[in-house]
């Protein structure tokens, strides 16, 4: 049988994440990448992360991005970028990428952004084009000192964090003449504010302290407006810390032009467009992939340092002779180094899965938003309200449309589903309930399981792996996940979001559609591990139907947004499922596209093998997780004096309304046949694999 | 004086930081799993690139083309790194890049490859490439490309070139002894084997990549086959040039105490 023979190169990645006929985004990547195992890798191997200040070295990271075109990236060509149409996909490559090496000169090349996506998503014309071209480099020629933003929503305490209603950002008219633009007094005081350091302009939420001023709304303040404009003291972080984060201080006079979307007058008020908490959520909808991203691609990065320090470690003097097993397998001879390491890369396969599912969705979702936002205009449907009732009765169009989007190409109903595709709202509906799961799920998963495992590979490296000397800058990698779990959302925000998304019908009819997928896939291909992935999916959705409706001993309803302890729980446990589901779809658009690439077709079968075991060991993972968080939840609010049965406990079956639970259970359980042999081949499949000498950045 | 036309020749070479262990193949000596290891543009026609770029710049009407025999779908992956460093038009013959085929062989195709470029004025010819290659040392293939384009003015190991307005032109080669030879020819056409050169390698500029890719990408899919092969050469044996590792781990060790280790080590 063949294995797998080396690393999985590019051509490999861009069949399996879709991007094999974007030259666009392949060529940003090898941008990225370059910068990063050389600049970033440089920086800090030379011990530049130890400091919390911005130096003038890390201010070379600026003047990279800016040479690469990575600065532009997220600009359309009208205003200087060089990539037409959404860039979801195309950012969160290319901080993957950086964050390969390390994630603070990611979040660096993403932070600029990040204080654009308010302007970028719902600024007027004329602020769009301002900003969005102002922030991309001077080309030859053009005399003029490019913008770099910071956004800044999070307050000193004890106010924005997690909780973005309890603003103290204040604005307040200071002068309105007739006839002329309100001038208006912003004060914001910053906490944890990325860019800070070198940031030309700030992206601030900020509420009224008018009557001539309504509710909230962002602003855009520059650095030569008049008053002050305190850059803060630099955060003592102990990551990331390539990138510059301060506790900013602004006081400042700006013209009400300014507003972010503009505002109207009405009876002598200020009335901004849009309030602070519409823009923040459209700007997080999307910026919470590449941070989820940024993660799991650490796990993936850990793979070559820990197979080298593995094989190469009884090499050199007497320890073992050249010839041995010792000698050329070194930690590899044991069937736990291997096999922890199988964890850590399926790990992050699924988390690389779901987060570019999300990507490509969000890219897919763009021109779909804006198309129904033009159609409910056309048609005279204005307000959130009236919206979200037009939305509402397209709802089973919706729900017929992602069914014949998850159905197999030849056998579904092709003219109804192009007629369904091409129905701006049904779409709209269908692709918002999934991005409404995925985008969160990716940001609380890939993130939170990142920290985990990471300091599962930082262990395989034993006592170098908590050293500055570690191959693959590991140690760093593990810590910085922490951040990448906290900020643009920490998990409790990520858990809360889809506690209000993965009960919607239209996202669980997407995930029946899935159910049946693998089901018909267990048929054909048993032993792949589709049918211990279906099992998992059919017990999470018959757990959360069960909770929707149970309540507990003293009646209270079980599935309600105030019962975290009921909801969060179950949201990890759809998490753990999305991730394996997605990679199993990668692999198998890898089988079905390989062997037109020469590159990949050398090798296909071998590394088809492996992908599938490591997929088998994440779905079995993913189940066992679900599976146990779901028991919890189901039986965990039976009070102790509610007998399960009338048997008693020893031949206990269960009660028998949780029969059909107590069946999927056993049922899940018995689908892991063949998970741990999975295992054991991919674990031989590493002892074996061609790496190359050296890594290709400096330790 | 008009444009130059320069034509660089430069393919790939597996990235040196892979594992690279000789095997035998039915098609003769190659690399273990080379197909699936990751490719770079050959360093030294690399160098020959980045200078042709520049003297292109310098003189206007100047044209650069690429021309490379290599396996397109390695060679596809390359581009998207190197045709974003240099405007140029690439050409491509699809055959394989190993270090193994028959020089002789290489240069009739590259040859071939030249002279079916649409409109390329040989007199304005300026034909570059690596002295040597990553793959193969032999320094070889272009001197046999010259003679079948009929360039007889060649120069190898060259680290500079400087046009005059009159379209003579001065070159610095490398030769023995770490000294410098420096010739003056009337013109165009010559043939230049490039060593290091002078020039960094640029950074990427995606608005070049984005030009390029309009002319790469349909260069790539309509490249034609080309059948090189080992040739008349029978290979007895193949192995990696010995490894003497005798290395220690230091950090931070100053300049000066690394060069008096050389010194005393060379001194023995
Ligand atoms: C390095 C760094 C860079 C940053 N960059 C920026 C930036 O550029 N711009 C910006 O605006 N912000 C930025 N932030 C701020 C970041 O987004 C916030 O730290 C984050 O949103 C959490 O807010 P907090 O720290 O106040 O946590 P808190 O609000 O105090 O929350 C702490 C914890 O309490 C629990 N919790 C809180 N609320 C709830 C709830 N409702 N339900 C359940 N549990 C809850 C959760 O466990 C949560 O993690 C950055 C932070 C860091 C550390």
């Amino acid at each position: 049988m063949e294995i797998l023979r080396t690393l999985p190169g590019d051509d490999v990645r861009q069949i399996m994440w879709r991007y094999a006929d974007r030259f666009d985004l392949q060529m940003a990547i090898q941008s990225a990448r370059s910068i990063a195992r050389g600049l970033v890798a440089r920086l800090v191997a030379d011990g530049q992360r130890n400091t919390h200040e911005w130096t003038p070295r890390k201010a070379e990271l600026l003047t990279a991005f800016d040479q690469s075109g990575l600065t532009a990236l997220y600009m359309d060509p009208e205003d200087g970028g060089f990539i037409a149409g959404p860039k979801n996909l195309a950012l969160s490559l290319v901080a993957l990428e950086l964050a390969w090496v390390d994630g603070g000169s990611a979040t660096c090349s993403l932070a600029s952004n990040l204080a654009l996506a308010p302007i970028h998503e719902k600024g007027t014309p004329e602020q769009r084009h301002a900003y969005m071209g102002g922030c991309v480099p001077p080309q030859p020629g053009e005399d003029r000192v490019v913008k770099r933003g910071a956004f800044a929503l999070t307050e000193a305490l004890p106010y924005i964090g997690v909780d973005t209603g309890v603003v103290s950002g204040r604005v307040r008219v200071s002068d309105w003449q007739d006839g002329q633009e309100p001038m208006l007094q912003v004060e914001k005081r910053g906490r944890f504010i990325t860019n800070m350091d070198f940031a030309t302009f700030v992206t601030a939420a900020v509420d009224s302290d008018d009557p001539r001023i309504k509710g909230s709304c962002m602003v855009i303040l520059e650095e030569s407006d008049p008053g002050t404009f305190d850059r803060g003291t630099p955060t003592k972080k102990m990551v990331h810390q390539l990138s510059s984060t301060c506790d900013p201080v602004l006081n400042l006079t700006i013209p009400a032009s300014r507003i972010i979307g503009g505002y109207e007058v009405r009876d002598g008020v200020i009335v901004p467009n849009f309030s602070h908490g519409e823009i923040i959520g459209s700007v997080f909808h999307r910026t919470r992939i590449p941070v989820g991203l940024m993660s799991s691609v650490k796990l993936l990065s850990a793979v070559e340092p820990v197979i080298r320090y593995h094989r190469n470690r009884f090499r050199g003097g007497d320890a073992a002779q050249p010839g041995t097993p010792r000698f050329d397998l070194g930690l590899q001879q044991k069937e736990d180094a291997l096999q922890r390491l199988v964890d850590v890369w399926a790990t992050g396969e699924a988390g690389m899965s779901l987060g570019l599912a999300a990507a490509r969705l969000a890219d897919e979702f763009d021109p779909i938003e804006r198309a129904k936002d033009a159609l409910l205009a056309e048609r005279g449907v204005v307000g959130v309200r009236a919206q979200m009732s037009a939305l509402r009765k397209v709802q089973a169009q919706a729900i017929e449309y992602v069914e014949l989007l998850n159905a197999p190409v030849g056998k579904r109903d092709e003219a109804r589903f192009q007629e369904l595709d091409a129905d701006a709202l049904a779409k709209f509906v269908g692709l918002d309930a999934l991005s409404n799961v995925l985008i969160p799920a990716c940001k609380l998963w890939c993130t939170g399981q990142t920290a985990v495992m990471m300091r599962e590979a930082v262990a395989l490296v034993g006592g170098y792996g908590i050293t500055e000397d570690c191959p693959g800058f590991l140690f760093q990698k593990w810590n910085d996940a922490q951040l990448e779990a906290t900020y643009e959302g920490p998990e409790a925000v990520q858990r809360r979001h889809l506690t209000a998304t993965m009960n919607n019908p239209v996202f669980l009819a997407s995930l029946h559609a899935w159910v049946r997928e693998l089901k018909d896939l267990a048929k054909t291909r048993p032993g792949l591990g589709a049918g211990v992935l279906a099992t998992g999916l059919e017990l999470w959705a018959w757990t959360l139907d069960h909770l929707q409706n149970a309540t507990d001993p003293e009646g209270r309803k079980l599935y309600h947004n105030k019962r975290q302890g009921v909801t969060f729980p179950l949201a990890d446990a759809l998490c753990w499922l999305l991730g394996p589901y997605f990679l199993l779809k990668d692999i198998l658009e890898l089988e079905a596209k390989g062997g037109d690439n020469p590159v990949v077709a050398d090798g296909l079968q071998g590394l088809v093998t492996f992908f599938l075991d490591l997929f088998h060991v994440q779905a079995a993972r993913g189940t066992g997780e679900a599976g146990r968080l779901c028991a919890e939840l189901v039986y965990g609010f039976r009070s102790p004096g509610q007998k399960c049965c009338a048997v008693g406990d020893a031949e206990c079956v269960g009660p028998e309304e949780l029969a059909h639970f107590v069946h999927l259970r056993s049922k899940a359980d018995m689908c892991f046949t063949g998970s741990r042999l999975s295992k054991d081949r991919a674990g031989l499949a590493l002892s074996q694999v061609m790496i190359p000498e050296a890594l290709d950045y400096p330790i | 004086m008009s444009g130059l036309h320069i034509v660089v020749c430069g393919s790939i070479v597996p990235d040196p930081l892979q594992t690279l262990e000789p095997v035998t193949t039915p098609a003769g000596p190659g690399l273990k799993n080379e197909m699936m290891l990751p490719a770079i543009l050959d360093p030294w026609a690399g160098h020959a690139l980045f200078e042709a770029a520049n003297l292109a710049k310098s003189v206007a009407g100047s044209k650069v083309y690429l021309v490379s025999l290599g396996p397109k779908a390695k060679l596809q992956q390359v581009m998207m790194t190197i045709g974003q460093k240099a405007p140029f038009e690439l050409v491509v013959a699809d055959g394989p890049a190993s270090g193994f085929t028959d020089a002789a062989e290489v240069a009739a195709e590259l040859a071939a490859a030249i002279e079916a470029i649409p409109g390329l004025d040989k007199s304005q010819l300026l034909v570059f490439g690596g002295w040597q290659s990553a793959s193969r040392g032999a320094g070889a293939t272009l001197q046999m490309l010259g003679e079948r384009l009929g360039i007889t003015d060649q120069f190898q190991g060259v680290d500079e070139i400087k046009m005059q307005a009159d379209g003579s032109f001065t070159v610095l080669e490398r030769i023995e002894g770490g000294s410098y030879q420096l010739s003056s020819c009337a013109g165009t056409p010559a043939v230049l084997g490039w060593a290091t050169g002078n020039l960094p390698e640029p950074p990427n500029n995606p608005q070049i990549g984005m030009a390029n890719m309009r002319l790469i990408m349909p260069a790539l899919q309509k490249a034609k086959p080309a059948k090189v092969s080992t040739g008349e050469v029978s290979f007895v044996a193949v192995e990696l040039p010995k490894q003497v590792r005798e290395t220690r781990v230091v950090k931070d060790m100053a300049l000066e105490e690394m060069a008096k280790e050389i010194v005393d080590w060379i001194r023995g």
